[in-house]
C-alpha cells in the first residue's frame, strides 16, 4: 500500500497535469472518490493493530486535507487561466475611432457675438433687438438724418420697393425703440444684421453691427472711452490696447468721435485701426426717446462685429464669412 | 477733398511738416485719408532744350539728341522715346542724377556716348504715362531744376470730410481750421475790390428770397479768346483732382477751391435781360452744360433770364449760355443758396456737381462778394478785358443765433476738467462771437459754420480745439441694477449650441434672395421686394431660410463634401411691419447624406424624415410640447412633411425636400429639413418639483390593427386625452406591416406606463385602464386587437 505521503505527492502531480477543471475533477476522484486511493487507505485501517490505528488515521486525514487544498489551489489557478484566456479573446482594438455623429459648430460671427454679449453682460448690459426692415423715422429721422440731408449719403441704403421702408443701415434705430419703452438707467447692446448697398473685397451688403447705449445721470465721453477700452482689452485678451478719440460726425451724437484702437507698435510707430463710431447721445435723440436731456446724458457706440471677429481670429477676407464654405467654418469649432 | 501742401503753405505761411499737418488735421476731425507726394523722390533733373535729333547709327529704335541743359555745353544723349523732337523742352536727368532705382552715369549705348537721360512722366513718378518724354511748355527755363519748376516737392493730402464740415471744402476753410487747432494766426487776405472800368451791368433779381440769400453778378467784356490757363493754375486744379478746361471755367473752379464759393460763368452775349432766381414751374426743362437734360422736379431752383431757365441754381449751368472758346464777354455769378434749397436736388437729377456738393453742406454767406472780386481780378490778369460794376440782389440770409454754453455742462459731458478760460479761447480761435455772462458763455458761430446750433455742438468744439486725446478713459460708475434673467427663457446661443451638438454647422446667408427661391421654397409670389437690389438674383427679402440652406448644401457638395448638415438663425420677412410676427426670427436646419458620418462601426442609411424630426425635437427641448400634423409645404415632399404645432400655434415645418426641387437644384439625395420660429423655441420652463412616487410602476403593452392611413399621432393624442392622471406615459413602440396583418392595415403597439403617487395600482385598476383604451381605439378608430 502506498503511504499517505506518497498519495499526496501523486495527487500533486496529477493535479498539476490537469489542463481543465473537468480533468481536475476526474483526478480528484482518483484520490478522494469512493474508490479513491485515500478512501482505500481508510478502508484498510481496520486491518491495522489497534494501537497503530489512531496515528495512521490521523496521517490519512491529514493527507486528505492536503489533497483537498491542492485541488482548491489548482482549481483557482485553472479558473484564473480560463478567465485570462477569455479576456484575451475578448480584447478589442482600442485605437479604432469611437462611434460618432459629426461635429457641428457655430459661425465665427456667432462665436464673437456671444463673447461680446457675455463681456458686456458682466458690465450690466442687456441685449436688445429690433426689426431689420425699418421705417424711415427710426432709421434716419429720429436719429437726425433728415430727408435729403448729405448725412444720409454716408450710408448707401437699400429701399423696399413701393414703400417708405428701408433695410436698417445700422443698429442705431434700436436705441430709439428701446428708450421709448424703458427708463434710465439704460445699458444695452444691440448686435444684429445691417444692410448697405456696398459690395467689394472689404464691404458686404449685409454685415453685423454692435450698438451700445448707456444713458444715466452724469454719463460722459470719458465713460465712453473707459468702457470701450475695457471691452477691447477683454475681447482681444490684451492689456496693451489703448484707444484714441478723433472728432467725427454722426448726426445722432454730439460730440461725435471715431474710436481708433492701438493695434501694433512697429519700430516705434503705432498702428491704429478704426474700430467704432461713437459719441455723446444728441439731446434731440434723447428727446425722441422720451428722455429729458437736462437730467440724463448718455453715450452710444457702433462697432462691426465682423471686423472684431476678423481681427480676433485672423480672418483676412470679409467675404469668407458669407461664403458658407465648410472648409472655412470647420476651423471655428 | 484734395489739398496741395505747397498751395496751402503759399496761401497761409503755415510751415508745419507734412506729418504734423496730417496729424493736426486728422486729430481735429478732418481725417487725412491719404498722403501722396506728387512725384517720386529724385534729384539732378533739369529743364533741357532739345537742339537736334539724329538717328542712331547702330539701332533703329534709338535716337541721338543734342541738348542744352544749361550746363554750359551741349550734351549728347541717346534716347529711346518715340516722341523726341528738336525744339522740345523736356526733363533731362544729368550725369550723377538719382532717379527711383536708377543712378545716371555717362555710358556708351550701342557705341554712342550718352551723357544723361531724357525722362518720361513715369520715370519721374508723376504718372503712369510712359508713352514718351514729358514735353514741357516752350517757355520752361533751361537748366532750372525740374522739382522747382513743376513744384514736385509738393504733397497732396486727401481729406475725408464729414458732411457737417462743408466749411472745410476749400483751401481757405482748411487754413482757418489749422489756425484754430494750432492757435496760430493764419487766413486768406481779402481780395481788393476791382473798380469798374465800363458801365455795363446786368440787372439781377431774387424772387425766391428764402432759397437764395444773395446774388452777385458782374460783366467783363473784351476778353482774349486765345488766352490760356496759366500753368500754375492748371497745376493747382490738377492737384485738387479737377481737369483744366478753359480759362473762364478754370477761374471759377480755382476760386471755388481757394475760397469755397462755387461760381458760374455765363457767356454774357447769350443772356437776355435781367437775371432772376426762382423756382421751376411744371413742364420747364433745361439742357445742361453736360448736354444732359434736367426735367422738372418740385422745389428746383432756377436761374433765369428773359428767355427762360439758364442754369439750375447752385447745381449746374445750362448748355446754351455756357462760355465757349469764342466767348469774349462773360457774366460771372457768385450767389449764396440755402443748403435746404439745394439738398437732394443733384441726386434726384442724377448729377455730379461740385457746386451742389458745397451748397448742400453750407457755404460761407459772408464771402460771396469777395469770391467775385477774386474771379474778376484773375480774369483781367489772364484774359484781359474790362469789368463792369457788380450787380447785387439780396434775399434772406440765415440768422446767427447765439447759444448759451455752460462751462459746467461742458465738463460734465466731456468727463474731465477744462478751464473756463480755455473754453473762451477756443471759441475765439474758431472765430465765434463770444461774450461771458454769469450763466456761461454766449457764443455765436461764424458765417461759415452750419453745424453749431446747440450747447452740445460747442462742447464738441471745445474738445476739438483742446484735443480729444485729453479725454481720459474713466472706469464708469453707475447704478447697477442686476440684469433680469428669466429662467423660463432659453437663450439664442443655447439653441445654436443644441443644433451644433446634433452635428449641424451654422451658416450665415444674405437676407435678400432671388424671387425664384421665394417661389420655389415658400410659394411666395408677393415677397418684400427691394427697390435697389445689389444684384437681380438678390431682389427680394426671404420669407424662409430654406432656400439659402439648400444652396449652401449644393455649393459645399460642389466643393467636394459628401455629407452636409447646416443650420441658420435669422429673420424672415413676411411683411414690412416692425413686429416680430412680420419679421419672425427662425431657426432652420438641413441634413444631406447619411445619418451618421461614414465610420467603421455603423453602416448608416441616408438621414430621413424621422432623423430631422428627432433633431428638431431635441433642439426644441423638453419644455415645448410639440405635435406633428401632416402638411403640404411648397419646399417639401407632399407625403413627407409635417406642420409643427405647439399648443394651438403653428411653430414650424419639417419634411423631406420636394423631389422636383431636388431635381431642380441637382441634389443626388433628398435632404431633410426643418424650420421653426425662434420665439417658440426660446420659451422655456423653469422646473418645478412634483414629488417622487415610491409606488411601483406598471407597464402594459397594447397592440392594435388599424387602417394604414390613420396617423399614429391621432391615436396617441386620443389615448393621452382620455386616460387618468396615473398614466405617466403612452408611446408607440412598434409599427408592423406584413404577415398576419391585412393589406391596407398596420399594427401599432403602444406602451402604457401607469403609476400612482399614493398607492399601488391593483390589477383590476390596471386592467380597467387598458380595457378603456382598447374600447376607445375600437370605437373611435375602428381598431382591432392584434391577434
Amino acid at each position: 500500500m502506498p503511504s499517505p505521503d506518497d498519495i499526496v505527492s501523486a495527487a500533486r502531480s496529477a493535479f498539476e497535469a490537469a489542463a481543465s477543471v473537468a480533468d481536475l475533477e476526474q483526478a480528484k476522484a482518483r484520490f478522494l472518490g469512493k474508490a479513491g486511493a485515500l478512501t482505500e487507505l481508510l478502508k484498510g485501517l481496520g486491518k491495522l493493530p489497534a494501537a497503530d490505528r489512531p496515528a495512521a488515521g490521523a496521517a490519512i486525514n491529514e493527507a486528505k486535507v492536503r489533497v483537498e487544498e491542492l485541488v482548491q489551489a489548482r482549481r483557482g489557478a485553472l479558473a484564473a487561466a480560463e478567465l485570462e484566456s477569455r479576456l484575451a479573446a475578448e480584447s478589442i482594438d482600442v485605437t479604432l475611432p469611437g462611434r460618432h455623429q459629426s461635429a457641428g459648430g457655430l459661425h465665427p460671427i456667432s462665436r464673437a457675438q456671444e463673447r461680446i454679449e457675455r463681456l458686456f453682460a458682466s458690465m450690466g448690459f442687456s441685449v436688445a433687438d429690433g426689426p431689420e426692415i425699418e421705417n424711415d423715422f427710426y432709421n434716419f429721422t429720429a436719429l437726425r438724418m433728415f430727408p435729403d440731408h448729405p448725412s444720409r449719403s454716408m450710408q448707401d441704403t437699400f429701399y423696399v420697393a413701393d414703400s417708405d421702408k428701408v433695410l436698417r443701415t445700422h443698429t442705431s434705430p434700436v436705441q430709439i425703440r428701446y428708450m421709448r419703452s424703458h427708463k434710465p438707467p439704460i445699458r444695452i447692446i444691440c448686435p444684429g444684421r445691417v444692410y448697405r448697398v456696398d459690395h467689394d473685397a472689404t464691404h458686404s451688403p449685409m454685415f453685423h453691427q454692435l450698438e451700445g447705449l448707456w444713458v444715466d445721470e452724469g454719463v460722459s465721453l470719458a465713460d465712453l472711452k473707459g468702457t470701450v477700452a475695457q471691452f477691447l482689452r477683454a475681447f482681444f485678451e490684451r492689456d496693451d490696447i489703448e484707444v484714441r478719440f478723433r472728432p467725427s460726425y454722426f448726426p445722432f451724437v454730439e460730440p461725435g468721435v471715431e474710436i481708433d484702437m492701438e493695434w501694433e507698435r512697429k519700430d516705434g510707430e503705432v498702428k491704429y485701426l478704426e474700430i467704432a463710431g461713437a459719441g455723446v447721445v444728441h439731446p434731440d435723440v434723447l428727446r425722441n426717446g422720451g428722455i429729458d436731456p437736462e437730467r440724463y446724458s448718455g453715450f452710444a457706440f457702433g462697432m462691426g462685429i465682423d471686423r472684431l471677429a476678423m481681427l480676433k481670429y485672423g480672418v483676412n477676407d470679409l467675404r469668407l464669412f458669407f461664403d458658407n464654405d465648410l472648409k472655412f467654418l470647420r476651423q471655428f469649432r | 477733398m484734395k489739398v496741395s501742401v505747397a498751395w496751402l503753405r503759399e496761401l497761409s505761411g503755415i510751415d508745419l511738416p507734412v506729418d504734423e499737418l496730417s496729424r493736426v488735421l486728422t486729430m481735429g476731425g478732418l481725417e487725412v485719408e491719404e498722403t501722396a507726394p506728387v512725384a517720386a523722390d529724385f534729384e539732378g533733373v533739369v529743364v533741357a532744350h532739345v537742339r537736334e535729333v539724329a538717328p542712331h547709327p547702330d539701332a533703329d529704335k534709338l535716337r541721338v539728341a543734342q541738348v542744352d541743359a544749361g550746363t554750359g555745353s551741349a550734351l549728347q544723349i541717346v534716347c529711346g522715346a518715340p516722341n523726341v523732337a528738336a525744339g522740345q523742352k523736356v526733363p533731362c536727368a544729368l550725369v550723377g542724377a538719382k532717379l527711383p532705382g536708377l543712378a545716371i552715369k555717362a555710358a556708351k549705348l550701342r557705341g554712342v556716348e550718352s551723357h544723361g537721360m531724357l525722362c518720361s512722366a513715369r520715370e519721374l513718378g508723376l504718372s503712369d504715362d510712359h508713352a514718351g518724354l514729358l514735353v514741357l511748355p516752350p517757355d520752361a527755363p533751361v537748366g532750372r531744376d525740374i522739382r522747382e519748376y513743376l513744384e514736385l516737392g509738393d504733397t497732396v493730402l486727401t481729406l475725408k470730410l464729414t458732411p457737417n464740415r462743408g466749411d472745410c471744402l476749400s483751401m481757405a476753410g482748411v487754413i482757418r481750421e489749422i489756425a484754430a487747432l494750432t492757435g496760430r494766426p493764419a487766413g486768406l487776405a481779402e481780395p481788393k475790390p476791382v473798380a469798374a472800368t465800363i458801365p455795363d451791368a446786368r440787372e439781377v433779381r431774387i424772387t425766391e428770397r428764402k432759397a437764395c440769400g444773395y446774388y452777385a453778378g458782374r460783366v467783363i467784356r473784351g476778353l482774349d479768346p486765345a488766352a490760356r490757363t496759366p500753368d500754375w493754375m492748371a497745376r493747382r486744379l490738377e492737384r485738387a483732382g479737377l481737369r483744366p478746361r478753359s480759362p473762364l471755367v478754370d477761374i471759377t473752379n480755382f476760386v471755388m477751391l481757394e475760397r469755397g464759393q462755387p461760381m458760374h460763368a455765363f457767356d454774357d452775349a447769350k443772356l437776355k435781360g435781367a437775371i432772376d432766381v426762382r423756382m421751376a414751374k411744371p413742364g420747364e426743362e433745361l439742357k445742361l452744360l453736360t448736354e444732359a437734360w434736367a426735367e422738372y422736379i418740385p422745389n428746383l431752383l432756377l436761374i433765369t433770364d428773359e428767355s427762360g431757365p439758364v442754369a439750375l441754381g447752385g447745381v449746374m449751368g445750362g448748355f446754351d449760355t455756357m462760355v465757349t472758346a469764342a466767348t469774349t464777354d462773360v457774366f460771372f455769378e457768385a450767389a449764396w443758396f440755402h443748403p435746404e434749397a439745394i439738398q437732394g436736388r443733384a441726386r434726384a437729377l442724377a448729377l455730379a456737381s461740385d457746386a451742389a456738393y458745397r451748397f448742400e453742406r453750407g457755404v460761407d454767406f459772408a464771402a460771396t462778394r469777395a469770391a467775385l472780386e477774386r474771379a474778376t481780378a484773375l480774369t483781367l490778369e489772364i484774359c484781359g478785358g474790362r469789368a463792369g460794376p457788380v450787380s447785387e440782389a439780396s434775399g434772406e440770409l440765415p440768422p446767427r443765433e447765439p447759444t448759451r454754453v455752460r462751462p459746467a455742462r461742458v465738463r460734465a459731458l466731456l468727463g474731465y476738467d477744462i478751464a473756463d478760460d480755455f473754453m473762451g479761447e477756443a471759441f475765439g480761435r474758431l472765430r465765434c462771437a463770444v461774450s461771458r455772462e454769469a450763466a456761461g458763455f454766449v457764443v455765436t458761430p461764424p458765417s461759415w459754420r452750419f453745424d453749431l446750433a446747440i450747447e452740445e455742438d460747442f462742447v464738441e468744439e471745445v474738445a476739438r480745439v483742446h484735443g480729444f486725446e485729453h479725454v481720459p478713459a474713466r472706469v464708469p460708475r453707475s447704478s447697477l441694477p442686476m440684469v433680469p434673467s428669466p429662467e423660463g427663457r432659453r437663450s439664442r446661443h443655447g439653441l445654436k449650441l443644441a443644433a451644433a451638438a446634433l452635428g449641424y454647422q451654422e451658416v450665415v446667408n444674405y437676407s435678400f434672395v432671388s424671387s425664384q427661391w421665394e417661389q420655389d421654397f415658400a410659394g411666395n409670389a408677393s415677397a418684400v421686394r427691394l427697390a435697389n437690389p445689389i444684384a437681380s438674383n438678390m431682389d427680394v427679402m426671404r420669407s424662409t431660410l430654406l432656400g439659402g440652406l439648400v444652396a449652401a448644401v449644393k455649393s459645399n457638395l460642389n466643393r467636394g463634401e459628401e455629407r452636409v448638415r447646416l443650420f441658420e438663425i435669422g429673420r424672415c420677412f413676411l411683411g414690412e411691419g416692425p413686429e416680430d410676427r412680420e419679421q419672425p426670427e427662425r431657426l432652420a436646419a438641413i441634413a444631406y447624406g447619411s445619418r451618421l458620418p461614414e465610420q467603421w462601426g455603423e453602416k448608416s442609411p441616408a438621414a430621413d424624415f424621422f432623423d430631422a424630426k428627432a433633431d428638431l425635437e431635441a433642439i426644441a427641448g423638453a419644455s415645448l410640447e410639440l405635435a406633428f400634423v401632416p402638411f403640404r409645404h411648397p419646399a417639401c415632399h407632399p407625403g413627407r412633411c409635417a406642420r409643427v404645432r405647439a399648443g394651438d400655434r403653428d411653430v414650424g415645418i419639417v419634411g423631406e425636400l420636394h423631389p422636383a426641387l431636388q431635381l431642380k437644384y441637382e441634389l443626388d439625395l433628398a435632404p431633410v429639413l426643418f424650420e421653426l420660429d425662434c420665439d417658440a423655441l426660446l420659451e422655456g420652463r423653469a422646473p418645478r418639483f412634483a414629488g417622487v412616487s415610491r409606488m411601483p410602476a406598471v407597464r402594459r403593452d397594447l397592440a392594435v390593427v388599424v387602417d394604414e392611413k390613420l396617423p399614429a399621432g391621432a391615436l396617441l393624442e386620443a389615448i393621452r386625452a382620455s386616460v387618468p392622471a396615473c398614466v405617466r406615459q403612452v408611446e408607440v413602440f412598434d409599427l408592423y406591416r406584413g404577415k398576419g396583418v391585412e393589406n391596407g392595415q398596420k399594427s401599432l403597439a403602444f406602451r402604457i406606463v401607469m403609476q400612482d403617487t399614493a398607492r399601488t395600482l391593483t390589477d383590476a385598476q390596471v386592467e380597467e385602464i387598458v380595457a378603456s383604451v382598447r374600447l376607445l381605439l375600437s370605437q373611435k378608430f375602428n381598431a382591432l386587437p392584434r391577434t
